[in-house]
């Protein structure tokens, strides 16, 4: 039977959000638009690139950043229709294309409401004062008199028009100056800072929700493409013979990758083109293909990584950030600690794996995809397409999780090219086993720790080494060393008052596609460094919260350049967002103050915590362990984050609870390893990830009041996890674990 | 062909043999709500009430489904009347992402189905097989927990096959 229900074009364009998609108008912000050379199918007048409205009063604004679970659909038309004094009832969220004229749609970095905040602010200022020159105007009266409130404007003299009934008049006003516009002050807000509710929250619950692989083209196939294991391995040969024969299938198709650096290219493939999910999969399993070795097929992660271990303990890396003189302290230091750590490899592993539907018609490729960053999907698949970009239509749907995977639009190419193949429109989409062989991996790390400590047990030397896989040689494979950015995240921009410090890298080459994660380096580095906090606190025979007091030192701006490291600061100027020590330390006093620290605990269990400063936000987290015959269990896990201003705090909070789950996860369970340069793991069974069970009864995040500038949200409370719970139990045990996972040391 | 009862309306399919429900519903009937996460019963996001009973649809084949009543996300409840499960989903603001919601939420409608006053321990054990990876598990205890107390309010009764929405 052929399928009973298919969605119309007109329907899932209805679902996808296109209807606003966007002509330019007023250059609040600059550049190509696609929309502007494809015309667009605005239902409403257009006040500015991000807000239009409908003769009946309907708002339109559009999210242009991807919503993969943060609540950012929500968040910045928020902004937008607080400035606007649209009534939230009547707002309808637009989902953008990937499109120049937008700006970033990177939904990465923590970076959407500090980069976006101002922007939405001024879009809905811009809009705003529009409708109130519209009113002035159909009044003829002075602009003074009129203001707008709650979707409407009202006349000094009582008199008051809908913003419906002015939509026409508004779109023709002069756009104003966003520099000279008067944004809300704080007590003026009606959402900023409130609890809205998520704009697909009932459609996601109904299951009504929109995702990469739910949207169906007419006479749509669908490719399951078998990879190679290893990077660099090449088609040798195959037979495709029986594949053929399985009922569905409609063809076999080499997928050839291009030479040089993975980057966002697909890797070389044997696509299985059918006319279902299931005929696609079962097709696959009959082939029969030979890869040509590569020179990471012999990858093997726990000697790569026994050799890293080796080369920080053993020897002098490249110096990074130098302070005092490390040697000459250690040398003549009382005492000295020293401890390696060492951090496996992870995958992202989103509930929704990677996808993407893709139609080559004429001229151009169209593509719906759940992607992080249409603009690179954009890109890639023009480039590989050899098209102009602005033939590139990228459609983006919810993400279902993304934690990185999805800004790498690798899938969205292979979708591509096999559309432009078979010429009807296909959906590529990847099987859990194919996630998790073939991610951008989290990278794996050693690190080495040297400190030397006085006679009251105050640190007087730090010397840190690591050797890290750089992101960097995924798009340049003679990449193979850490630079001042990378290091930026906790390794090398640690906030410790100590006289001598050092901080070096070691040369570690890439033998896979190294990617960002969640809260990236951070992970491995804040494991290494705030697990060596504890250690030296505990060599002092000093509370650890204390030690970490003492460690940070008074209040300042930390100043990195004198000591000759670049710090990146997430992007942003350091005066913009200073790295402030008393907000550092004020996370910490806040968490000590609202947890028992200090209690006397029974055999077995103990607190630990951590405290880092990632994506701009200060986070400190404490956990509650208990350990006992042999089992390890996560009673309690608390967090504090200042993050600056905070748009929506219960997406905060979820960010936060699940940002410390995610932690658990890398804690407790996550490991990839390599043998023969593949993948061994391949599903949740033998890659698992945090379950109800594992989750802590007691998990609570605190948001520390502030007005500062907005900082990150979606990654700051993954990287103080891990090591909070190591440090924990340590308390419990007197056993200090140095590498992650824990599952390797006890059953969790 | 197969025929089978699909939130409450019978549904003839012709399919490769060996296909499961899974990908019956998703690429033949279209129903995408039920969602792929691991296709070997290791994540929860594909399961279905299958004869009153929560199953992984992606280890369901469609011979087994033969004169079976099968309930989605879709036949639960709509955003308009949503099944007291869903509510508590919505009220407690329990998703991030969302794309295991489906498979947590028909997890939940089936195990309060026969436990209206569930103990904490029994939660975690009946929503063990459902990943979230981004860790809305505290949030999905309390929904839990507030959808068991509109359930088990005297007015309140629920056959996950006869309460089954708009279907």
């Amino acid at each position: 039977m052929n399928p009973v229900v298919r969605l119309s074009r007109r329907r899932f364009l209805a679902l996808t959000g296109v209807s606003a998609s966007g002509l330019l108008l007023g250059g609040l912000v600059s550049g190509e638009s696609y929309a502007a050379t494809h015309g667009s199918e605005a239902s409403g007048q257009r006040l500015n690139l991000f807000v239009s409205l409908l003769e009946d009063g309907t708002v339109e604004i559009i999210a242009h950043r991807s919503e993969m679970g943060t609540g950012i659909r929500t968040s910045l038309p928020q902004v937008v229709a607080d400035e606007m004094e649209a009534d939230w009832a009547r707002v309808k969220v637009v989902q953008a294309l990937g499109d120049a004229a937008y700006g970033s749609q990177n939904t990465d970095g923590s970076r959407s409401i500090r980069n976006f905040y101002t922007t939405m602010r001024q879009m809905g200022a811009a809009a705003k004062q529009m409708l109130e020159a519209a009113a002035a105007e159909r009044w003829g009266v002075p602009l003074e008199q009129c203001r707008a409130e709650q979707h409407r404007v009202l006349h000094s003299d009582g008199r008051a028009l809908g913003f419906g009934e002015l939509a026409a008049a508004a779109a023709q006003q002069e756009v104003p100056d966003p520099a000279a516009l008067t944004l809300k002050s704080r007590e003026q807000f009606r959402y900023i800072g409130r609890d809205v509710p998520m704009v697909d929250l009932h459609d996601i619950t109904t299951g009504k929700a929109v995702y990469g692989a739910d949207v169906t083209l007419p006479d749509m196939v669908y490719a399951s493409i078998e990879r190679t294991p290893h990077l660099g391995g090449r088609i040798a040969s195959y037979d495709g013979t029986a594949a053929r024969k399985v009922r569905g299938v409609l063809d076999v198709v080499e997928l050839k990758a291009p030479e040089g650096a993975p980057g966002f290219n697909n890797v070389e493939g044997l696509a299985v083109i059918a006319r279902n999910t299931w005929s696609a999969l079962k097709g696959r399993k009959a082939l029969q293909v030979k890869w040509t070795p590569s020179e990471h097929s012999e990858h093997n992660s726990e000697a790569y990584l026994d050799a890293l271990q080796e080369k920080v303990r053993s020897g002098p890396g490249q110096v990074a950030r130098e302070r005092g003189d490390v040697d000459a302290a250690l040398a003549t230091a009382g005492k000295v600690i020293e401890a390696g750590y060492r951090t496996p490899y992870l995958a992202h592993a989103p509930m929704e794996p990677p996808v993407t539907i893709a139609v080559v018609r004429g001229e151009g490729c169209e593509l719906w995809a759940p992607t992080q960053n249409p603009q690179a999907t954009q890109a890639a698949v023009a480039a590989a397409l050899g098209l102009d970009k602005a033939m590139v239509k990228v459609h983006v749907t919810l993400l279902g999780g993304g934690f990185g995977r999805k800004s790498k639009p690798d899938f969205s190419v292979e979708a591509a090219r096999l559309a432009a193949h078979v010429g009807k429109p296909v959906q590529v989409a990847w099987t859990r086993g194919d996630d998790i062989r073939h991610d951008y991996y989290h990278s794996c790390s050693a690190m080495f720790l040297r400190a030397a400590l006085d006679e009251e047990g105050n640190t007087t030397a730090w010397l840190a080494r690591q050797a890290t896989p750089p992101i960097g040689s995924t798009f340049d494979t003679s990449v193979n060393l850490m630079e001042d950015g990378d290091l930026s995240q906790t390794f090398g921009s640690v906030p410790f008052a100590v006289p001598n410090l050092r901080v070096e890298s070691h040369e570690a080459p890439a033998h896979t596609r190294i990617g960002w994660l969640r809260s990236v380096y951070n992970i491995p580095f804040a494991f290494g460094v705030c697990s060596f906090v504890d250690e030296l606190a505990h060599a002092a025979g000093r509370d650890p919260a204390e030690y970490w007091e003492a460690m940070i030192g008074e209040d300042r701006h930390l100043d990195f350049a004198p000591e000759g490291f670049e710090f990146s600061n997430y992007g942003r100027p350091i005066a913009e967002y200073p790295y402030d020590t008393a907000r550092l330390k004020n996370v910490l006093r806040t968490l000590v103050a609202n947890i028992p620290w200090g209690e006397k605990l029974p055999a077995g269990q103990g607190w630990g915590l951590a405290v880092t400063r990632s994506f701009l936000s200060y986070v400190a987290v404490a956990s509650k362990v208990s350990v006992a015959d042999g089992k390890l269990q996560v009673l309690e896990m608390h967090g504090v984050i200042d993050a600056g201003t905070v748009v929506n705090p219960d997406r905060v909070q979820a960010q936060m609870e699940g940002g410390m789950i995610f932690g658990l996860s890398v804690a407790l369970l996550g490991q990839i390893d390599f043998e023969g340069g593949a993948v061994k793991q391949s599903n949740y069974h033998d890659y698992p990830v945090a379950r109800i069970q594992h989750t802590p009864k007691t998990i609570r995040s605190h948001i520390v009041p502030s007005e500062a500038l907005p900082a990150g949200v979606g990654e700051p409370g993954v990287p103080p996890v891990a090591p909070s719970i190591a440090n924990a139990v340590f308390a419990a045990t007197g056993k200090r674990i140095r590498e992650l996972p824990l599952s390797q040391h006890f059953s969790v | 062909m197969t025929s089978f009862t699909l939130n409450g309306a019978a549904v003839e399919v012709e399919v490769p043999e060996g296909m499961p429900l899974l990908w019956v519903l998703r690429d033949e009937l279209g129903l995408v709500g039920t969602k792929y996460g691991c296709g070997i019963a290791q994540c929860g996001a594909c399961t279905v009430l299958f004869n009153g009973q929560a199953m992984r649809s992606c280890q369901l084949p469609i011979s087994a489904v033969a004169g079976a009543e099968v309930l989605t996300i879709e036949g639960l409840g709509t955003p308009d009347d949503p099944h007291p499960v869903q509510q508590a989903w919505i009220d407690e603001q329990v998703a991030q992402c969302g794309y295991c919601q489906s498979g947590q939420v028909m997890q939940a409608a089936w195990f309060l189905s026969n436990n209206t006053d569930p103990s904490d321990a029994e939660i975690d054990a009946a929503m063990a097989g459902n990943l979230c990876r981004c860790g809305t598990y505290p949030r999905i205890r309390q929904a839990v927990r507030r959808a068991a107390e509109m359930l088990a309010a005297p007015v309140q009764t629920f056959d996950p096959l006869t309460d089954s929405g708009e279907g």
